[in-house]
């Protein structure tokens, strides 16, 4: 099996086990899929699932279930950058649809879709609970709110900075 | 200014730390519960209170509590359920993210008086950031000795745990919760058994809300008959209500349950008005799954008095001209905004998070999206407004959970007020596409505060 977690991740593995009582690890498989989708470039293959179900000593069948059950676990190839865009009743009312259509056109691509490039990942998704700071979107562990477009514009300029930066 | 018993310490620099929370005065109601009470004057101090679950059902927290099974040498189990996902909510977020310190002492008050020795914190799997301040707070409150091993010499052992989800709205639901938590799907169980029977891993458990558990607090350190004093009747202490929509300052708001609908939306410590000048059409009070009201019925009541912001008055009339006080997800909604567009939002939010369990649901909410699509875009015919009625009222009241109550009342509720709209997209196709109905049946009876 070539999909393994490095020494670093785990220690977070096991550390998000011994948060159950003996014989209940499977409880930890939410956090262990979290840990995997973070650890193996942003998605879920197969191999990724079977190799937590080995860890996690349950059945494939138990992690695939769940898998496909939980809408943050990506079940295909993503970009390096994830925009989630928040498209419920508080997020619509305050002008969400504009952000989605600029989003759309600045990148090129569709809602489910990945630049050519492989930057970004474009998602529509259900209320995260920042209506109070609408329009906004999820990137990875961080929320970027009150999205206009000149906003957009800029988070966008900083992740292909960071991107430059990494190659 | 309200009474504030939550939020008072809010803006106060750096009190996301255990230092400076404790400086405040922080850990003085773990101290005086866990040294000085014993664990039935704590569950009768919350009795007492007349604290209401705070998630969205308004269930007496202390009785809730006082129904959990001790049988001899099976562990019990607190949950804080933070999944918090009812569009229009954010007060937990809120909560968690500044005052930290003060979910983790209501946790131990709470866990010590159930017998809780592992305690979980269900945190919703999007607020990553928030469950990483959690850690922090729980690392530091341990090397302070407020959780571990024998608690201020007590015997009494607690640890919390930060359990993160992976996005489902159906995981607030506290069977599906549970079900999550042992690593499966958000399926709802079927009740009884009660988790304060049967809950996490079959044993006795009881979830609670992150804004009731933190209330605990101020109840201990007040008393609960101090704490019911706060607000009026069954609508006792203060709660958080997160205002978002059209208004000119969305954000967390700590009320004492007293102030009018009115003066919350328009007065300055609060909303401060409808944004950009505009006029007041709708409102969504307690959550998105609670029913909408055009503003005449949101201002005042049926019956011509005025509406306050608490449990019993939000929901005076019933569904037929109320509502609920529900989460305290306080959307408000503009002259320029379609209602069939935002129930549209809505019914699609509830056809994704249905979790496929029961058919009445699984089915329904997929259909009532499709329908109010098929108006949005012009393609809407008279009959469609019927047939969404009569979906919605086979939906309610027939699934395990109340998921499918949740999905049903938004839709029935916009076509009991707002008729004449719906009425108005499927009569005009095309004039529906590039205008709204805005405030065309309000005219007259709206009413507007200078």
């Amino acid at each position: 099996m070539s999909l393994q977690f490095n020494n670093e991740q785990m220690t977070e593995f096991k550390r998000l086990v011994a948060h159950y009582p003996e014989g209940k690890q499977k409880s930890a498989l939410l956090p262990a899929l979290n840990l995997a989708q973070d650890s193996f470039g942003g998605w879920l293959p197969t191999e990724a699932m079977d190799y937590v179900a080995s860890l996690l000593k349950i059945e494939p069948i138990e992690v695939y279930e769940v898998a496909t059950f939980y809408s943050m676990y990506n079940l295909k190839p993503v970009g390096k950058f994830v925009f989630e865009v928040c498209q419920t009743g508080p997020c619509m009312i305050s002008g969400s649809d504009n952000i989605i259509a600029y989003i759309q056109k600045q990148l090129d691509i569709k809602p489910g879709e990945t630049t050519k490039d492989g930057i970004f990942t474009l998602k529509l998704v259900e209320c995260l609970g920042a209506c109070g700071y609408a329009p906004m979107m999820q990137v990875g562990k961080i929320y970027r709110e009150h999205l206009t477009k000149e906003k957009v514009d800029a988070i966008i300029e900083e992740y292909r900075m960071q991107v430059v930066a990494l190659n | 200014m309200g009474v504030k018993l939550l939020l008072e310490k809010a803006n106060v620099p750096g009190i996301r730390t255990y230092d400076v929370y404790r400086r405040e005065g922080g850990y003085t109601a773990a101290e005086k519960a866990l040294k000085e009470m014993s664990i039935e004057a704590i569950v009768e101090e919350v009795k007492k209170s007349g604290l209401r679950g705070r998630g969205g059902a308004g269930f007496p927290a202390g009785m809730k509590w006082s129904f959990i099974a001790k049988p001899e040498g099976v562990p019990r189990h607190l949950v804080c359920n933070a999944d918090e996902s009812e569009p229009g909510t954010f007060k937990d977020r809120y909560l968690m993210e500044f005052l930290p310190h003060l979910l983790l002492e209501g946790l131990l008050i709470s866990s010590f008086a159930l017998g809780s020795n592992d305690t979980y914190i269900y945190i919703r799997g999007e607020y990553a950031w928030v469950a990483d301040i959690l850690e922090d707070a729980i690392v530091e409150a341990t090397k302070n000795g407020w959780l571990g091993k024998n608690i201020l010499g007590t015997g009494f052992d607690c640890m919390v745990h930060v359990h993160r989800g992976a996005g489902a709205y159906i995981c607030g639901e506290e069977t599906a919760l549970i079900e999550s938590l042992e690593g499966k799907r958000g399926n709802p169980r079927i009740k009884p058994p009660f988790p304060a029977i049967q809950g996490l891993w079959m044993r006795p458990t009881v979830v609670n809300n992150v804004e009731t558990l933190a209330a605990v607090v101020p109840i201990i350190k007040m008393g609960g008959v101090e704490y019911a004093k706060i607000g009026v009747g069954r609508s006792t202490g203060t709660k958080l209500i997160s205002a978002c929509g059209n208004i000119n300052k969305p954000g967390v708001y700590e009320i004492d349950m007293t102030i009018s609908v009115e003066d919350f939306i328009y007065s300055d410590e609060y909303c401060g008005g409808i944004a950009g000048g505009k006029k007041l059409k709708a409102c969504i009070p307690g959550g998105s799954s609670v029913p909408i009201l055009p503003a005449n019925l949101l201002l005042k009541t049926a019956k011509g008095e005025t509406r306050y912001m608490n449990y019993e008055s939000l929901s005076d009339g019933g569904f037929a001209t109320g509502s609920m006080m529900g989460s305290g997800g306080f959307i408000v909604l503009d002259e320029d905004q379609c209602i069939v567009k935002n129930t549209l939002t809505l019914a699609r939010f509830y056809r994704h998070e249905s979790c496929g369990q029961c058919s009445p649901c699984r089915e329904g909410t997929g259909w009532m999206e499709k329908i109010l699509q098929k108006i949005e875009l012009g393609k809407g015919e008279s009959s469609d407004i019927d047939l969404l009625w009569d979906i919605q009222r086979k939906i309610e009241g027939n699934t395990i959970c109340p998921l499918g109550d949740a999905a049903a009342w938004p839709v029935a509720a916009a076509i009991r007020h707002f008729r004449d709209e719906f009425e108005w997209h499927i009569q005009n196709r095309e004039l529906s596409q590039t205008s709204n109905f805005g405030l065309q049946h309000y005219a007259d009876p709206i009413h507007v505060p200078a």
